[in-house]
């Protein structure tokens, strides 16, 4: 996936949580500083907390919390845990090329 | 349990169960799955472990009305689904009844990136749902393992495997969890035999080229159960567990006597024929009529209106039935009227714990008054000795028990020292033993018959020899002859030399009788002449008497 055609798309994110718990808030804590810095202006973050909707929990297969789901661009891209890796983040939403 | 104390005497409470439904597991584990606690389902690939917890499922929705969650882990909905319809379940209907629910979750490594600290709360909040959304009492996680591929992080999935058990068991959900089997331990991670309540292992094992599934209980906390493997067999109508002993020697018997379809051996039974539901075990060498002697039974049964049951290992039906024919047994018109079924397989078709299904199978389709197995010693060609053993045991506890007669026919070996010992060890399980051999005189072969044992009524010592006439068996009468027994053309012999004897005495007899005539002739001349001596003798004296008289008148 090269960077210059996923430029012009919006990039639709959708962070699920249980509750608001440490690693909930540090994980959405983290995206929106991500995403200010590599993709301002051109991302949606919507937050599921499956306490609140546990059906949505099938619809995107998710098992672990919190699970970040890059909806679009495609292909769907999961990423686990409270996000603390950065350099892992870009690397898995596709930001930044793999080296 | 006691109440004879004054005081209220509570008994302690006992491990609640969750009866699974599953033929003969609920016997294993008296009762069922520990109710509201994990239990562990474990074995190598092609055990039935999916198919097991789908019955539990199933069987808990339709016996029980309890729902119930199936999360796959490696099958979809759909596939499950297809894949139990052959045995009669129909999960969309279940599912659309909202009593079943199918959850496939995925878990593909490839999609999935970790940066950090997380849980497996969406799974738990996913499962949480689903429980919730039908109010289920039973869960499948089939197979857990797939996580373990799926997320990197094993000191985090460890620890919330084992949050996950305990989630369940507060949750007071009855689960059942399939796993692989590892090398050197029940599970590949070590963990979930740790964390069971219950561990049922489950073994797929090939001997001599047959399957063989055995059944063991490894662990179940807070009662007793069965320790010994039990096979298990996974038929047409789902899951089916064999305990070996699950029979207590308790059946009821019947005083009733059945004939054995051939009058002269009813006459060497104290009571005229075998007891009704005893089992009748009859051996000998090859061709010494045992399958005729098996067939003249079945044939009795039916012409007193009772119905049959013939499982033949050797013949085909229509083969048995032309070759009975030459012996005047008309199998026809039983055939035809429904009293009389023949099965016939090969012995190696199956596996012995398939055959011992069908057989059970058949029989509580059929109800029979009388079973016959020719011959129980094919068998041994499927399975160890003690393995057929076995199984001929159930097999004779669950013929008693439904009080059916059952004969069984078994093959010895000439050469074998031990006559009497027949391979498979039943002699001690049957109640009535029969034994046809062949008679080696000079020059021919004779087939002789003895009862060696018969539990419960006086029956005769005697060898007696037999004859398959056209017109079925044919006991012969004892002959003796001056060291025993005698038969065939010995018989003959002997039987010549009797009527050679009876004549010779016969003549000397009526010589003896002639001679006695003839001297009583001879007396009979001698008194004769004696007396008309004497008469002569008496003449003479009256005579001289006489002329004494006349001399002493002249004289006067």
């Amino acid at each position: 996936m090269s960077i210059t055609t996923t430029e012009e798309e919006t990039w639709e994110l959708r962070l699920y949580v249980a509750g608001q718990t440490t690693k909930s808030i540090t994980a959405l804590a983290n995206l929106k500083k991500y995403c200010e810095e590599h993709l301002k202006g051109r991302y949606q973050i919507e937050v599921i907390d499956l306490l609140k909707h546990p059906q949505l929990a099938e619809g995107d297969q998710i098992l672990a919390i919190p699970t970040l789901v890059r909806k679009v661009p495609e292909p769907i891209r999961k990423i686990i845990g409270d996000l603390s890796n950065e350099e892992r983040v870009l690397v898995g939403l596709d930001i930044r090329p793999r080296s | 349990m006691s109440t004879a104390a004054p005081a209220v005497v509570t008994p302690l409470p006992r491990l609640p169960k969750a009866p699974t439904g599953i033929d003969g597991l609920d016997e294993i584990t008296e009762g069922g799955l520990p109710l509201g606690r994990p239990t562990l389902v474990c074995g190598s690939a092609g055990c039935g472990k999916t198919l097991m917890a789908m019955e539990f499922l199933v069987r808990g929705v339709q016996d029980f009305g309890d729902p119930g969650v199936f999360m796959a882990f490696e099958e979809t909905a759909d596939e499950l689904a297809a894949n139990v319809a052959s045995l009669g379940f129909d999960l969309p209907a279940l599912q659309a009844a909202g009593k079943l629910r199918l959850d496939h979750v995925h878990v593909d490594r490839s999609e999935i990136e970790e940066t950090g600290e997380y849980d497996l709360e969406g799974l738990f909040i996913r499962l949480g749902h689903a429980i919730d959304s039908i109010g289920a009492k039973r869960v499948v996680l089939d197979t857990i393992e797939a996580l373990f591929s799926g997320f990197p992080n094993q000191g985090v999935l460890r620890s919330e495997i084992r949050r996950l058990f305990r989630w369940l068991k507060d949750r007071g959900v009855t689960t059942v969890i399939t796993a692989e089997r590892g090398e050197g331990s029940l599970t590949r991670q070590g963990l979930e035999e740790y964390v069971s309540d219950c561990v049922i292992l489950l073994d797929n094992r090939v001997i001599d080229q047959i399957t063989t599934r055995r059944l063991r209980i490894v662990k179940y906390r807070g009662t007793t159960h069965g320790t010994n493997e039990y096979p298990y067999l996974i038929t047409e109508d789902g899951f089916s567990v064999l305990p070996v002993t699950s029979l207590k020697l308790e059946h009821t018997v019947s005083d009733n006597i059945v004939s054995s379809g051939v009058p002269g051996l009813d006459a060497m039974f104290g009571r005229k024929g075998f007891f009704e539901g005893s089992s009748i075990l009859l051996t000998g060498t090859a061709g010494t009529a045992k399958t005729t002697l098996a067939v003249s039974f079945a044939a009795e049964m039916c012409r007193q209106g009772k119905r049959c049951l013939y499982f033949a290992f050797e013949e085909s039906p229509p083969q048995l039935v032309r070759n009975m024919q030459s012996v005047g047994l008309d199998l026809r018109e039983y055939l035809a009227s429904g009293l009389l079924r023949i099965e016939a397989s090969r012995p190696t078709l199956n596996g012995l714990e398939q055959h011992l299904v069908t057989i059970h199978r058949i029989i509580a389709d059929d109800r029979p008054d009388a079973v016959v197995i020719d011959p129980i010693s094919n068998l041994i060609s499927v399975g160890s000795i003690s393995e057929v053993r076995s199984m001929l045991t159930r097999l004779i506890d669950f013929l008693k028990v439904n009080g059916i007669t059952a004969l069984m026919t078994s093959l010895i070996s000439g050469r074998n020292a031990q006559q009497e010992m027949t391979e498979e060890g039943v002699s001690s399980l049957v109640d009535t033993w029969i034994t046809v051999r062949d008679l080696e005189g000079i020059g021919e072969r004779n087939r002789g018959l003895s009862i060696l044992k018969s539990r419960g009524m006086a029956h005769s010592n005697q060898v007696r020899e037999f004859l398959v006439t056209n017109e079925g068996i044919r006991l012969l009468d004892v002959v003796l002859g001056p060291t025993g027994i005698v038969t065939g053309a010995g018989r003959r012999a002997q039987q010549l030399r009797d009527e050679l004897e009876a004549l010779t005495q016969q003549q000397e007899h009526e010589r003896q009788d002639r001679e006695l005539e003839r001297r009583r002739r001879v007396l009979e001349g001698t008194i004769a002449n004696l007396r008309t001596e004497f008469e002569s003798v008496e003449d003479e004296l009256r005579r001289i008497d006489l002329e004494t008289q006349a001399r002493q008148r002249l004289g006067e």
